[in-house]
C-alpha cells in the first residue's frame, strides 16, 4: 500500500492504495466519482479522460500513485461552483453532440484541453484533436459543430487582447530546419 | 482489464533508481509515461514485480543545447516535444514524427525515452532519431554511456538497455540545414503506423547532397534505408531522380506480415512513401 | 406551423434539445458499473482461449486460496437451477436448436465461452483468482469457414447434432426464376462478402444482480436493450418466477443490436446472487466483450441478377449463406432472415428466388447489429446495379430510375410481397444529386481519368429502403418469431398536473424521453416541460417489448400518442360533466375543455386530472381517473427510404480511400425532432462507413480472434470521418397516425453500399469490378494489381 494525497474536482482526499491501483478506478471505486467511466483495455476510447495537473490525460492509463500530490478534475468538476455549466457542456447540449453519452464526458475534457492549446482551430484540427476519443452514436459531426461552438463563445466572452495571438499550430510533417 | 499486484518505488534520483534496479534485477521495469507500459501491464502481458517510477527526478525532462548538439531529456513528454521551439529549430524532423504518435492525452504523458526504450518498431519516435543519427545517453551502476541509435535498437522491443541502466537523454546533432519531412501510413487515426518514413535531405542547389532515411515499421527494429541513401547521394534535386532512388527503399529491410499489411504490401510502400518523403523533404513537391 | 386558434406552435416537428442531457453532460450518470449496492461482490469469468476443445480437468479450488475470493464455480457448478440460453426464432420447423449453457461443462466452442466464474471481494481480487484456476483442455478441430463447414466430413460443432447446416430458409416469389432468366438479355453473377462485425457501444456490457433482501425480488441491473424481454427469458432460464423477478436496464451507452441479447452473464449474475445470498456485479473488459459480445452480419452472398439490355429487372436470385457462430443466440437466425425481403430494394422485377443457410462455427455467436439482416440486402442489390450500370455502359443513377417503384405507384406490393405504404423516390433522388453536384463531380472523375490521375474520383450511388418499426405481430407469428411485436405505454395525470408517461421502448441514446414528451404534449396539450418519460425498469414499466429494429417511435412513439388520446376521451367525460355540457358540446384545444359558443366556460385538462384525485364530484360509475394505456400492434412494417451519395478520392499508389463528399437525403415521414433524426442519420452513417472502409473481425486458422482489441479493430474515430451533408424529403407513412417511418438504422443500411460503389466506381476504369470489405488500402492495392495483370497491355507500373 501507498499513501497518496490528490485534490480532485477542489476536494482533498489522502488514502492508502495499492500501487496497481489504476487513477480511473480509484476516482470511480474509492471516491464514488462515477462521472468517468471505463470503455476500453487499451487506452484508445477517452471515455476516461480527466485532468491531471492542466493536461488531459486518460485515467486508465495512469496509476493512482502518479497523481499523487497532483490536482485532477473531471467531469463532475467542471461547472462552476453556483452549477453553471461549462460552455462545452452547454454546446454539446445545444448542438446534440451526445446520444447515448458514454463517451460525453471523455470528449468534453479532450475539447476542453484543445480549446486551451488552441482557442480557434478548425473543423479539421477538431477532429485531429479529439482522435484519442471514441463515439459509437454520433457520428462526431455534431461533436465537432459543438466544440466549434464552444469555442467561438468562448472568444466571444474572453475580451480579445489587442495583438495577441493563440500559439498553438501544431509542427507541419513537413519543412526546412533553416532558421525562420 | 487490471494489471497484477507489483511493488513500487520513487526513487528521486538516477542514482538512486539505477540503485534499485541493479537490486531487483530482471524483475524490475521502468516506469516512464506509462503509455506503453501499463497497457500491457493491464492486459497482463508482463508481472514485474517492481516498477521504479522515474517520472519525478528533477533534471530528466526537457530540451537545451550544447554546442551543436540538442539535448532532450528522456523524460520530455512527446508534447513538450512537439512544443519544443528548440526541437522545432534544430530537430524539426522528431517534432513533426513525434506529433503523429497516438493522441493528445497520451502525448501528455508518454515520453521520448519510453518510446525509445520501448523500442516498437512502429513506433514513430524511433525511426525519427535514427534518422537524425542521435546518440543515446544511458545511465547504469558505473556510470554513462552513450549508445549511437544505429546500435540502440537490437531486436524486436529490445534496445542495448541492460536491465539496470536507466536513458537519461537523447543528443541530437542540430539538422537546422536540413529539408525534412515524416511520412505517416495509417490504417486509420488511431492506428499505429503501417509504414513510416522519417526523411533528412540536405540540398545544394540543383542536388542532393546527403539524405538520411528511417522506417519504421520495416522490420523487427526501426532502420535505415540505407541502398536509398546512397542512390541519392550527389543525385538530381529532381522527381524522377528521386523516384528511382526510392525504388530501393525496402532493399535490406524484413518487415513482417500481420493484421494490418503483408510484409510485400509494406516493401511496396516503403518506396511510395520514401519518395514522397524525400521530395517533400527537398521542397519537391 | 402554428395552431390557428390558440397560437400554441407544435411540439412536433421542433428541434427540441433533449431532456437527457443534463445529467450525461455533468457526470450524473447512473451506468450499471456506477451501481453499488451493500456487500456487493465481484465476479470474473474465465474464458476458453481455445476455439473448440473438450474441458477434460477444471479445478477452481485454487482459486478460492487467493485473498479476496469468496467463491469459484465451474459449468457444472452452475449447471444445476440455470437452463439452456434462449433462442426465441427457431425459423424452420427442423432447425437445429443445439444447448447453450451459460459456462460450458463439457466442450467449449469458441474463444471466450465462459468456463468458470470466481466472486471476490473486489475486481481487482476476481481478476487475480482467474489465473489460479487450472483447466486442462483436449483440443478438438476449429470450423471456420462456413463452405468448408457444409461439406462432407467437416469437423462439427455440435458432434450431437451431426451436422453444422442450422437451417435452410427458401422463398421464391413472382414467375419462376429460372424461366424469367431465359429472357434475359444479361446475367450478372456475384459473390459479395459481408464481414463480421464488432458492434462496439461504447459503454461494455455489465451485470448488477441483488438477492432478495430488503425487497422481496431479485433485481437484476443489465446494460441492456431489452430489460423487459430479459426479464421473461430469465425466469425460464434462472426458475426465478417472474413476478418476483425486476429488471431495470438504467442509463445504457449504446447497443446497436449487442444489447439486445439475453445473455449468459444476466444469468451467471443472478445464479451466484441466488446461490451466495449476496449482490454481485460483473463487468466485461472491452477485449472480453469482443469475445462475449454477440458479433454482426458474417454472410456470403451468391447473387444473380437477370435484366434486359435496357437495363430492366427481370428477376433476382439470392444464395447466402450465414454464419451463426456456435450458438444461437436470442434472434441469430432470424437476422439474415431480416433482408430476405429487402434484396428486391426498391426495384420492380417479375421473379425472385431467396435461400438462407445458417451455419455453425466456431466462433462467437452472431445476432442483431444496426441494420440486422437489412444492410446486407441493401449492400447486395445496390451493388448490383451499379454492376449492371457498367454491365450496359449506363449511368448508375438512370439504371435505378428505370427500375424504382414510380412515386404514383403507392401502395405497392414488391416481388418480395410487402407492401409499401408510401415513398418518393424521385423527389428524394433529384434533390440529393443537386446538393451532391452530380454533375460537376462526373466531370471531374473524367479530367482525372484522362489525364491518368494517380488519384482517382470515384462516385457510388445508394437509394435505399428499408423495412423496420417491428413488427406485425402476425408476421411475426408467420415467421415462426417467439414473440409479438406490439410495443405499450400509459399515461398518469398526476394530480397537479404533471404528466408521467411510461412507455416499454427502453432507450440508450435515441432520446425517446424527449420525443415522447413532445408527442404527448402535443395530444395533451401541456407543456412539454411537464411531462416526464419513464423506461427502463420492469418495476415501474412493466409491459414493454423494448428497442431495436427502428421500432421505437413507430410502435412506441405511436402507443403514446394513442394513449395520450384514450386521456384526452376519459377527461372529456369527466370534463363534461364538470362544466355541465355534453360531450359533444365540448372542443378541445391547447388542454384546455370549452364549451362550444360560451368559451368562458372551460377546463383544463390538469384540473379535469385534479378533479378525478379529489373524485368529489363525478358522474355515478365513472371510474375516477383519466389514466390510460395503450398497447399498439403495428398494422404494417414502416419503409423509409433515401438516396446516399457518396464521392471518394481513392490513391492508386497506396490504395488509401479518402471520402470527399458524403450527401444523403432521407425520408423517414414525419419527423418528430429534426435533431434527433438528424443524429440517428449521422450516427448510422458512421457505421455503415465503418463497415465499408475500416472494420472487420478477423480469426486465424486457430480461432482466435485476431482482431481481438480495440487497438486491431479500427472503429473510426472524428479524424477518420467526413462531415455529412444530410438533408430530407417527406412523405409520411399512410399505416400509422403520427405519418412517422423509422430512423434509427436507415444511415448504417443506406451508406455501406454508397461507399463501395464509390470506390469501384474509381478503379473501373483501371479494370477492377470489386473490392471486399473493409476496402483497406492493401485490398485495393492488390485488386489494381491483379486488374493489371490480367490486362497486360495496358501496363508495366
Ligand atoms: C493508444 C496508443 C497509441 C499509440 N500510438 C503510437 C504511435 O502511433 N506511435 C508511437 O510511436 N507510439 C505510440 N504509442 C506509444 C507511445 O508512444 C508511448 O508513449 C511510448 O511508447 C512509451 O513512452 P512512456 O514514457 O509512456 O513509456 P512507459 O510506458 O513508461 O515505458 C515503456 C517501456 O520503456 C521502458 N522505459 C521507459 N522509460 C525508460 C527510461 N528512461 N530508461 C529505461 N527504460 C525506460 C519501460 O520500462 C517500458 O518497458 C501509443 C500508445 C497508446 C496507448
Ligand atoms: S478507458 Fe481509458 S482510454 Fe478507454
Ligand atoms: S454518444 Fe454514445 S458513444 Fe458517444
Amino acid at each position: 500500500m501507498t499513501r497518496i494525497s490528490v485534490k480532485v474536482d477542489g476536494t482533498a482526499y489522502e488514502d492508502e492504495v495499492e500501487p496497481r491501483l489504476l487513477l480511473v478506478h480509484y476516482l470511480r471505486d474509492r471516491l464514488g466519482l462515477t462521472g468517468t467511466p471505463v470503455g476500453c483495455d487499451t487506452t484508445n476510447c477517452g471515455a476516461c479522460m480527466v485532468d491531471l495537473d492542466g493536461k488531459s490525460v486518460k485515467s486508465c492509463s495512469v496509476l493512482a500513485v502518479q497523481a499523487d500530490g497532483g490536482e485532477v478534475t473531471t467531469i463532475q468538476g467542471l461547472a462552476s461552483a453556483d452549477g453553471e455549466w461549462h460552455p462545452l457542456q452547454r454546446a454539446f447540449h445545444e448542438q446534440h453532440a451526445l446520444q447515448c453519452g458514454f463517451c460525453t464526458p471523455g470528449m468534453i475534457m479532450a475539447a476542453r484541453d484543445l480549446l486551451r492549446e488552441n482557442p480557434d482551430p478548425t473543423p479539421e484540427e477538431v477532429r485531429e484533436g479529439l482522435e484519442g476519443n471514441l463515439c459509437r452514436c454520433t457520428g462526431y459531426m455534431n461533436i465537432v459543430r459543438a466544440v466549434l461552438a464552444a469555442a467561438a463563445e468562448e472568444r466571444r466572452h474572453q475580451a480579445p487582447e489587442p495583438g495577441a495571438v493563440a500559439e498553438h499550430a501544431e509542427p507541419s510533417t513537413a519543412g526546412s530546419g533553416a532558421p525562420v | 482489464m487490471i494489471p497484477a499486484s507489483f511493488e513500487y518505488a520513487r526513487p528521486r534520483t538516477v542514482e538512486e533508481a539505477v540503485g534499485q534496479l541493479a537490486l531487483a534485477g530482471e524483475e524490475a521495469k521502468v516506469l516512464a509515461g506509462g503509455q506503453s507500459l501499463l497497457p500491457i501491464l493491464r492486459m497482463r502481458l508482463a508481472f514485474p514485480e517492481l516498477l521504479v517510477d522515474v517520472g519525478r527526478i528533477p533534471g530528466l525532462r526537457g530540451v537545451r543545447t550544447d554546442g551543436d548538439t540538442l539535448v532532450i531529456g528522456a523524460l520530455t513528454s512527446h508534447h513538450d516535444v512537439v512544443h519544443d521551439p528548440l526541437v522545432r529549430r534544430h530537430a524539426g524532423l522528431l517534432a513533426a514524427a513525434t506529433a503523429t504518435v497516438a493522441d493528445p492525452a497520451v502525448r501528455h504523458r508518454g515520453t521520448i525515452g519510453g518510446s525509445l526504450a520501448h523500442a516498437d518498431p512502429a513506433g514513430d519516435v524511433p525511426a525519427a532519431v535514427l534518422a537524425l543519427d542521435a546518440e543515446l545517453v544511458v545511465q547504469g551502476p558505473d556510470g554513462r554511456r552513450s549508445v549511437p541509435a544505429r546500435e540502440f535498437f537490437t531486436d524486436y522491443l529490445q534496445t542495448a538497455l541492460r536491465p539496470d541502466e536507466l536513458l537519461v537523454e537523447v543528443r541530437v546533432p542540430k539538422a537546422d540545414a536540413w529539408g525534412f519531412h515524416y511520412e505517416k501510413f495509417q490504417l486509420s487515426a488511431q492506428a499505429w503506423a503501417v509504414v513510416g518514413v522519417a526523411a533528412l535531405v540536405r540540398r545544394d542547389d540543383g542536388r542532393i547532397v546527403e539524405s538520411r532515411v528511417g522506417l519504421s515499421n520495416m522490420g523487427p527494429t526501426p532502420v535505415r534505408a540505407t541502398a536509398c541513401e546512397e542512390a541519392l547521394a550527389g543525385a538530381d534535386a529532381a522527381p524522377d531522380a528521386v523516384a528511382s532512388a526510392a525504388d530501393s527503399a525496402a532493399e535490406g529491410t524484413r518487415p513482417a506480415s500481420d493484421l494490418s499489411a503483408s510484409a510485400e504490401y509494406r516493401e511496396h510502400l516503403a518506396r511510395v512513401l520514401t519518395r514522397r518523403a524525400v521530395l517533400a523533404a527537398a521542397d519537391l513537391t | 406551423m402554428t395552431d390557428q386558434l390558440t397560437g400554441r406552435e407544435p411540439e412536433v416537428g421542433r428541434a427540441r434539445v433533449r431532456k437527457e442531457d443534463a445529467r450525461l453532460v455533468t457526470g450524473r450518470t447512473n451506468w450499471t458499473d456506477n451501481i453499488t449496492v451493500p456487500g456487493l461482490l465481484h465476479i470474473a469469468i474465465l474464458r476458453s482461449p481455445m476455439a473448440h476443445a473438450r474441458i477434460e480437468r477444471i479445478d477452481v479450488t485454487p482459486a478460492l486460496e487467493r485473498p479476496g475470493v469468496v467463491a469459484a464455480y465451474t459449468g457444472r457448478d452452475l449447471a444445476e437451477g440455470l437452463g439452456s440460453l434462449p433462442c426465441a426464432w427457431p425459423v424452420t420447423e427442423d432447425i437445429v436448436l443445439p444447448e447453450h449453457p451459460p459456462v460450458a461443462v463439457d466442450e467449449v466452442r469458441h474463444t471466450g465461452d465462459p468456463v468458470a466464474v470466481v466472486v471476490a471481494r473486489d475486481r481487482y481480487a476476481a481478476a487475480d483468482a482467474l489465473e489460479a484456476i487450472d483447466v486442462d483442455y483436449e483440443p478438438l478441430p476449429p470450423v471456420l469457414n462456413m463452405e468448408a463447414a457444409l461439406a462432407e466430413g467437416s469437423p462439427l460443432v455440435h458432434a450431437d447434432k451431426g451436422t453444422n447446416r442450422c437451417y435452410t430458409w427458401p422463398l421464391a416469389t413472382g414467375e419462376d426464376y429460372a424461366t424469367v432468366r431465359e429472357r434475359a438479355d444479361v446475367v450478372l453473377r456475384r459473390r459479395f462478402v459481408q464481414q463480421r462485425l464488432i458492434p462496439n457501444a461504447m459503454e461494455p456490457r455489465a451485470v448488477v444482480a441483488v438477492p432478495p433482501d430488503t425487497s422481496d425480488q431479485y433485481t437484476l441491473y443489465s446494460a441492456t436493450q431489452i430489460p423487459h424481454i430479459v426479464r421473461v427469458m430469465m425466469a425460464v432460464v434462472t426458475g426465478i418466477p417472474e413476478h418476483r423477478l425486476r429488471v431495470v436496464a438504467p442509463d445504457v451507452g449504446g447497443g446497436f443490436g449487442s444489447k439486445l441479447q439475453v445473455y449468459g452473464e444476466e444469468a451467471i449474475g443472478l445464479a451466484v446472487a441466488r446461490k451466495l445470498g449476496r449482490p454481485v456485479k460483473w463487468t466485461e473488459s472491452r477485449s472480453e466483450g469482443y469475445l462475449a459480445t454477440h458479433h454482426g452480419r458474417d454472410q456470403i452472398q451468391d447473387l444473380e441478377l437477370a435484366a434486359t439490355r435496357d437495363g430492366r429487372l427481370l428477376g433476382l436470385k439470392v444464395d447466402l449463406l450465414a454464419d451463426m457462430g456456435a450458438y444461437l443466440m436470442i434472434v441469430t437466425p432470424g437476422v439474415p432472415l431480416l433482408g430476405a425481403f429487402m434484396f428486391p430494394g426498391i426495384y420492380k422485377m417479375d421473379a425472385y428466388d431467396f435461400t438462407c443457410t445458417g451455419v455453425f462455427t466456431t466462433k462467437t455467436p452472431t445476432d442483431a447489429y444496426r441494420g440486422a439482416g437489412r444492410p446486407e440486402a441493401t449492400f447486395a442489390i445496390e451493388r448490383m446495379m451499379d454492376e449492371l450500370a457498367a454491365e450496359l455502359g449506363m449511368d448508375s443513377v438512370e439504371v435505378r430510375r428505370r427500375n424504382w417503384i414510380g412515386h404514383d405507384e403507392f401502395p405497392y406490393t414488391t416481388i418480395g410481397g410487402l407492401t409499401y405504404d408510401s415513398g418518393n423516390y424521385e423527389s428524394a433522388t433529384d434533390k440529393a444529386l443537386a446538393l451532391f453536384g452530380y454533375d460537376d463531380l462526373r466531370s471531374e472523375q473524367r479530367k482525372r481519368e484522362e489525364r491518368g490521375d494517380p488519384v482517382r474520383l470515384g462516385i457510388g450511388v445508394s437509394t435505399y429502403t428499408e423495412m423496420c418499426g417491428l413488427a406485425p405481430s402476425r408476421i411475426l407469428r408467420d415467421l415462426r418469431y417467439g414473440a409479438g411485436g406490439w410495443e405499450a405505454a400509459s399515461i398518469r395525470m398526476l394530480p397537479t398536473g404533471k404528466v408521467e408517461v411510461l412507455t416499454g421502448t427502453s432507450p440508450h441514446g435515441q432520446g425517446h424521453v424527449t420525443s415522447w414528451s413532445q408527442i404527448a404534449a402535443d395530444v395533451l396539450g401541456v407543456p412539454f416541460e411537464d411531462v416526464e418519460v419513464l423506461h427502463g425498469d420492469t418495476r415501474t414499466v412493466p409491459q414493454g417489448m423494448d428497442t431495436y429494429g427502428s421500432r421505437s417511435l413507430v410502435v412506441g412513439g405511436v402507443a403514446v400518442h394513442r394513449a395520450a388520446r384514450k386521456v384526452v376521451d376519459k377527461a372529456r367525460k369527466v370534463a363534461a360533466h364538470l362544466l355541465e355540457a355534453s360531450e359533444d358540446d365540448l372542443d378541445f384545444a391547447d388542454g384546455v375543455f370549452s364549451v362550444k359558443g360560451s368559451p368562458d366556460a372551460h377546463k383544463t385538462i390538469q384540473e379535469v386530472a385534479f378533479a378525478t384525485f379529489t373524485s368529489h364530484d363525478l358522474p355515478d360509475g365513472l371510474e375516477p381517473t383519466i389514466n390510460a394505456e395503450h398497447v399498439e400492434d403495428p398494422e404494417a412494417f414502416s419503409y423509409p427510404h433515401g438516396t446516399h451519395l457518396c464521392a471518394v478520392e481513392v490513391d492508386t499508389e497506396t490504395g488509401r480511400v479518402r471520402i470527399r463528399s458524403y450527401v444523403c437525403v432521407d425520408d423517414v415521414g414525419k419527423v418528430v425532432n429534426p435533431m434527433i433524426v438528424e443524429g440517428q442519420v449521422h450516427g448510422g452513417l458512421a457505421q455503415g462507413i465503418a463497415q465499408a472502409l475500416f472494420e472487420e473481425a478477423v480469426y486465424d486458422e486457430e480461432g482466435n480472434l485476431v482482431s481481438g482489441t480495440m487497438a486491431d479493430y479500427l472503429v473510426p474515430c472524428a479524424a477518420d470521418l467526413p462531415d455529412f451533408l444530410t438533408d430530407r424529403t417527406e412523405t409520411p407513412a399512410t399505416t400509422n397516425p403520427l405519418g412517422v417511418k423509422g430512423v434509427g438504422e436507415a444511415g448504417t443500411i443506406a451508406s455501406t453500399p454508397a461507399v463501395v460503389n464509390a470506390v469501384v466506381d474509381a478503379l473501373r476504369p483501371l479494370g477492377v469490378t470489386d473490392v471486399r470489405m473493409p476496402c483497406t488500402p492493401e485490398r485495393i492495392w492488390r485488386a489494381l494489381r491483379d486488374a493489371r495483370s490480367a490486362r497486360p497491355e495496358e501496363g508495366s507500373s
